[in-house]
């Protein structure tokens, strides 16, 4: 068996070398090479893109994506490395851990535990997206998209609308579009500050709604559509949702 | 510690949160009030009046026989009050001496002996006593001193600058553990490359918690504040390095200031925490300190993340410090919070105090 690769994601440098020189002293027990470190979840992203590590180390507290987040990223992939969380203090999260049986370290770690880690670390199964949300409650800041054998992260806030198909949900930006796989209805759960639904197929950015216009000037019975500000796309509005739509509208 | 073999650590209290219930009022040692305050003099004349009046309205069947009641109470009352306060007012300083069970006993046989001595008295003006009636007098002298025994008894805990000094200490900043564990991952980081930094490090660090554990109640002088949140800072640049950046405008007219210990120091810590650690590139942490006549000024500004305001414990670092601001200035300090920009400003004055 090749020796198993593992990155190491965390905000604070010192923390990293510290890392290193743990890893070092469990090299012996536990055969591994360093495939590299990074400072931020998107750094770390593009590192795991071009090492394809078996293990990340990741710090929960890291500015711009919580370590949670990113793990959560990883899980897009086909083939995502083994996560070992690490936090400093953080009772919350040491809780839910203990909870859903997900490995991590207490900083400062202890040699003897990282190689316990290691060693677990090597068949365990990934942690899914379910427990990695109970983790971290508060939304992603991004959407993450597979392509080509890395993550591409959608920032949450330049998403227009989203709309569900068949079996995806297409992400719409003012650029482009993305296929999700995640269901409309949790989306709309985790994001209920940022989205609303017009339609039970489609959630609009809250803050992008201008207006509604008739679908038809001049057929009083068509239904009404969403005016959305840099969008020419004309969304319909479903009966169910017009009477939540036009609170919104008023306030 | 390692996933599920390991045991969640139990959950850590934070004390700040807490109120001040490690001081029990039980500790309080009971003690007699101060028979030379005038305050305390006038409060027993009151209540004992108070109480005559009460019971001339009881033993009269109708209103205007309260008044010749009451004269005929008072008859026998305010001799022995007179007589009763002298004592006690000559007894004060050994009474302060003795065990509050023993003095209260003494204050009760100085008031049983008075109330005798004085009972012959209203006879010498031809009021008519029988030796029922000192009994009856007695009973009244020993329930009225019980009762203001108990009320100063719940009027010295109500006000005891004890328990006040109790809810200081209670709210008395604590360091997040969140940055001891940081810091120390950091110090293990250094001891292999960088022996002689680690050095250093720890003993920043054994300084901080000495201060941080110590007896903060009384003022401290500012000075010694700036350097205990330089050395914290240092700490910090040790974990964030070019992420953090300070600077400090000290007039050095504010040195000698008096103020509450551990005041800045959390403020700081505060700023790192909600305005340099969630930012990917580096921030600044401006702090200022300047004497403006008799007042002292002190501002404090980071950058501003909206998005992680969900990070807890701002408004709680915010409302201790207020709160022993008020303790210690009452309602002569302010603390002012604003969003300025894309920066976190808080604005403190307090009193200029120095030491004699």
């Amino acid at each position: 068996m090749n020796p198993a690769r593992i990155v190491i994601v965390d905000d604070e440098q010192p923390a990293r070398s510290r890392m290193r020189e743990l890893l070092a002293d469990c090299a012996g027990e536990f055969p591994h090479a360093v495939a590299g470190e990074a400072a931020n979840g998107i750094d770390g992203l593009e590192l795991v893109a071009t090492t394809h590590p078996d293990l990340a180390l990741i710090d929960i507290h890291m500015p711009g994506m919580s370590g949670i987040e990113f793990a959560r990223h990883l899980q897009v992939l086909e083939r995502p490395p083994a996560v070992v969380f690490v936090t400093a203090h953080d009772q919350y999260a040491v809780q839910a851990f203990e909870l859903d049986a997900v490995d991590y370290l207490l900083k400062p770690v202890r040699a003897a535990r990282l190689l316990a880690a290691l060693k677990k670390s090597a068949g365990a199964a990934r942690p899914g997206r379910e427990v990695l949300e109970r983790l971290d409650p508060n939304p992603r800041r991004y959407f993450s998209v597979a392509e080509r054998g890395r993550v591409s992260l959608v920032p949450v806030a330049d998403v227009v609308f989203l709309k569900a198909e068949l079996k995806y949900v297409t992400v719409r930006t003012r650029e482009r579009e993305y296929l999700l796989e995640e269901s409309l209805s949790q989306i709309e759960k985790e994001f209920a500050d940022t989205f609303v639904r017009i339609h039970r197929n489609c959630l609009v950015a809250r803050s992008l709604i201008r207006g509604v216009e008739r679908a038809s000037e001049n057929d009083a019975d068509a239904g009404w559509s969403v005016i959305i500000e840099g969008c020419s796309e004309k969304l319909p509005v479903s009966r169910r949702q017009w009477t939540a739509l036009k609170e919104l509208l008023k306030a | 510690m390692v996933g599920t073999a390991a045991r969640a650590p139990p959950p850590e209290p934070d004390l700040s949160e807490q109120k001040p219930r490690s001081i029990r009022q039980n500790d309080l040692p009971d003690a007699l009030p101060d028979f030379r305050n005038l305050g305390v003099i006038s409060r027993i004349l009151v209540f004992a009046n108070a109480l005559a009046i009460f019971v001339a309205i009881v033993r009269s069947q109708r209103l205007p026989e309260v008044g010749n009641r009451f004269v005929e109470i008072a008859g026998f009352l305010e001799p022995l009050l007179l007589a009763a306060l002298v004592v006690l007012y000559a007894a004060a300083p050994l009474l302060s001496t003795w065990p509050y069970g023993k003095a209260l006993a003494a204050v009760f046989a100085v008031v049983l002996a008075v109330t005798a001595a004085t009972f012959p008295l209203p006879a010498l003006f031809g009021v008519e006593t029988s030796s029922a009636q000192l009994f009856a007098h007695l009973a009244y002298a020993a329930a009225g001193t019980a009762l203001l025994a108990w009320y100063f008894h719940l009027r010295q805990r109500a006000l005891s600058p004890v328990l006040a000094e109790a809810r200081l200490q209670a709210l008395q900043a604590r360091i997040r553990p969140h940055f001891l564990f940081n810091s120390l991952n950091a110090v293990l980081s250094l001891i292999r490359t960088d022996p002689k930094r680690a050095e250093t490090a720890i003993e920043d660090l054994a300084e901080l918690f000495r201060t941080v554990m110590s007896d903060n109640r009384r003022l401290t002088v500012f000075a010694d504040e700036v350097s205990l949140c330089r050395q914290y800072l240092s700490l910090e640049q040790l974990r964030l390095g070019e992420r953090l950046r300070v600077e400090w405008l000290l007039d050095p007219a504010a040195e000698p200031a008096l103020v509450p210990p551990m005041l800045l120091q959390p403020l700081v810590e505060n700023a790192i925490y909600h305005g340099i650690e969630p930012g990917m590139e580096a921030g600044l942490v401006q702090i200022r300190a300047e004497r403006n006549g008799d007042r002292l000024r002190l501002q404090l500004s980071n950058p501003y993340h909206p998005e992680h305001q969900h990070r807890q414990g701002n408004r709680m670092a915010l409302a201790n410090i207020r709160e022993r601001l008020q303790l210690h200035f009452d309602v002569e300090a302010r603390l002012d919070t604003r969003i300025a920009g894309e920066r976190y400003e808080i604005d403190i004055m307090i009193p200029y105090r120095v030491s004699a």
